[in-house]
């Protein structure tokens, strides 16, 4: 195994943890303040790669298609929170799985009839469609590095949001104590719809960045949306900075482990043994990481303070 | 508590069900729709799956969000032994239920150090890991599946008990469903499925008058995880194949809103919220191509406003006085 083949794997690694903070981000949101499971939220990420796919076709410009997208996909959050999530806050969790599950088979139809059962794949615009090369003789794909630098501003960005604004203020706040800041005099109804608003456009960026490489596809959300609840838990349920860092561990150890589990087992297994656990155990190798880290820290590595 | 708290009002409807159960083979072919007799036989599969689901979820406040897992492994050590030439039902089955009572073993055991949301999500990652498992065996069919041939047979001293035929099958199913109701309508009256219901409740002061409730839960979680095995090899040897897709995700979703349907924590509950969700996503499904732009509103209308299930409305309405 050389080195150039590690990197890029590596920064293939970087790339996936960077997609599911995107949407770990706002699913670890919407958890930490308005203590709601929303599996709806990888629908979001396919609605969001849909409008961008569609908008980018139309405009025949990929930027100005993400840039009109963004604002689309916050006001369908929006919307969705006002019409079907807000009464979920009140309920337990097992009944916002399961209405939040019914959600996902709507809005998959919905997409299925607006769309057609096929996917949408859009081309890359010419300066993103090549490789550049870094240090050390590594050649990587401009688009996925891209991919990464906006998943960079973006997790900077938030933290600005969350510990230097007032709305970020109040989403703290709001973690640790809801009826408190709705007592204080803040519209708490406005600032949930805010924050759901928020979540889904972060969600929906998460799907238009990946629907160049992967296509948008009904469905497309589901596989993402375990994963990116993998790393919330992970991370610690309401803890963006847990879920940078679970997410950035989730992506790099899935990738790492589907690139060279295999050539690690071959040092204590036969040929044939690797050939066959390799795969195999490299899929699950999250999951495993998960259950021990829950088995060791029941409450995710970074716990929120006071929620 | 919700059973008694809705009484015992649905022993009409159960009655009806039973006996809708029994003659099914006989009245559909009468009736011209013979294909109605599978269905019924998917319904009993998944009734024993959702009984053995409500066992924890119902009576023990467990809200496993994974137990396609043990429905896929019962399937797939059937759908495996019969792969290497082995059909002999004595051995296919019990090796089944003891492979997905050690799963749920392993998992339970780690799940139930977690509580909320943290173990509807470890559940819910065990069972991907025995997805994508399913998925990456190549030599088993990975996202294709693997067919099983023949169904399992039961010689036993030169009797050939055969389930091949349908109908045989369909009793031998129905003979199960019955059992797997009555073995947890045992559980549940027993000092253990107090203690079960109990740390539902209070967990914390149960541990304190000295009861290990871990322990119990740990060991309703093995036994729900066996019967969900049952309904895997009874699906395996019905549909005659196994894939992945019989473990994913929202199989689990599935079999957790026939127990929340029907009624969770009644014993008959989960029987009829499988019935009326199977039924339901076949008549939708027969009306439009598009049926899931009705039937996914139609399960958030029921988590929101049919509090207690089919079990709950039926109950109301079956204590209403006559003539009113």
């Amino acid at each position: 195994m050389d080195l150039t083949f590690f990197a890029e794997q590596l920064l293939n690694g970087v790339q996936l943890g960077i997609l599911l903070f995107l949407l770990a981000a706002g699913l670890t949101l919407v958890f930490g303040i308005m203590d709601l499971v929303n599996l709806a939220h990888g629908s979001i990420y396919m609605v969001g790669a849909f409008i961008a796919a569609t908008l980018t076709l139309w405009t025949d410009s990929f930027i100005i298609g993400l840039l009109l997208a963004l604002p689309l996909t916050l006001a369908f959050g929006m919307v969705l929170e006002i019409v079907a999530l807000r009464t979920l806050y009140a309920r337990g969790h097992m009944d916002q799985v399961l209405a939040t599950f019914g959600l996902i088979l709507f809005l998959n139809e919905l997409v299925r009839v607006i769309w057609g059962p096929a996917g949408l794949a859009i081309p890359l615009p010419a300066f993103l469609d090549g490789s550049i090369s870094l240090p050390l003789g590594i050649v990587y794909p401009t688009y996925r590095m891209f991919i990464i630098l906006i998943g960079i501003a973006v997790a900077v960005g938030l933290y600005w949001l969350v510990a230097k604004t007032r709305l970020g203020m109040l989403i703290r706040a709001g973690a640790s104590n809801r009826t408190m800041v709705g007592a204080l005099g803040v519209n708490v109804r406005l600032l949930f719809t805010a924050v759901f608003g928020l979540g889904a456009m972060l969600a929906g960026l998460g799907g238009m960045l990946i629907a160049p490489i992967n296509q948008a596809q009904i469905g497309m959300g589901e596989d993402i949306l375990i994963l990116a609840f993998v790393v919330i838990v992970i991370g610690g349920i309401g803890s963006i900075r847990g879920a940078f860092i679970a997410a950035l561990l989730a992506g790099v150890i899935d990738t790492m482990g589907r690139a060279f589990l295999d050539v690690a087992l071959l040092t204590f297994l036969q040929a044939n043994a690797a050939e066959t656990a390799g795969p195999a155990l490299s899929s699950m190798l999250i999951y495993i990481l998960m259950a021990a880290i829950l088995f060791f820290r029941p409450q995710g590595l970074f716990p929120p303070r006071g929620g | 508590m919700i059973s008694t708290m809705f009484g015992k009002p649905t022993a009409w409807t159960t009655t009806v069900l039973l006996v809708v159960f029994a003659l099914m083979p006989f009245v559909a072919p009468a009736i011209g729709e013979a294909f109605y007799v599978d269905v019924f036989t998917r319904i009993m599969i998944w009734s024993i799956a959702a009984v053995g689901l409500n066992l924890i979820l119902g009576y023990g406040g467990m809200v496993s969000f994974g137990h396609a897992a043990y429905i896929g492994i019962g399937g797939y050590t059937v759908a495996i032994f019969g792969f290497h030439d082995i059909t002999n039902g004595f051995i296919q089955w019990p090796v089944a239920l003891a492979i997905s009572g050690l799963a749920a073993l392993v998992f339970g055991a780690i799940s139930l150090r977690t509580r909320g949301v943290y173990f509807i999500m470890i559940t819910l990652a065990f069972a991907q890991m025995v997805f994508f498992l399913g998925v990456s065996a190549d030599k088993y069919g990975s996202n294709d599946g693997l067919n099983v041939w023949n169904r399992s047979t039961f010689e036993v001293a030169g009797l050939d008990l055969s389930i091949d035929d349908n109908m045989t099958f369909y009793y031998v199913i129905f003979a199960l469903l019955l059992l797997v109701i009555y073995v947890t309508r045992r559980i549940v009256n027993s000092r253990f499925g107090m203690v079960i219901q109990g740390a539902r409740s209070n967990d914390t002061r149960l541990q304190t008058v000295g009861v290990p409730t871990y322990a119990y839960r740990l060991t309703a979680f093995v036994i729900s995880g066996v019967i969900c095995g049952l309904a895997g090899v009874l699906q395996a040897n019905f549909e005659q194949f196994v894939s992945p897709d019989m473990m994913d995700w929202p199989r689990s979703g599935e079999l957790m809103f026939m127990v929340i349907m029907g009624g969770m924590g009644s014993l008959f509950g989960p029987v009829l919220g499988a019935t009326a969700f199977l039924i339901l996503s076949e008549v939708l499904s027969g009306i439009t191509i598009h049926w899931h732009l009705i039937f996914g509103p139609l399960l958030i209308l029921l988590v929101l406003y049919v509090r207690g299930g089919l079990t709950g409305l039926i109950g109301k309405f079956e204590r209403r006085p006559p003539g009113v």
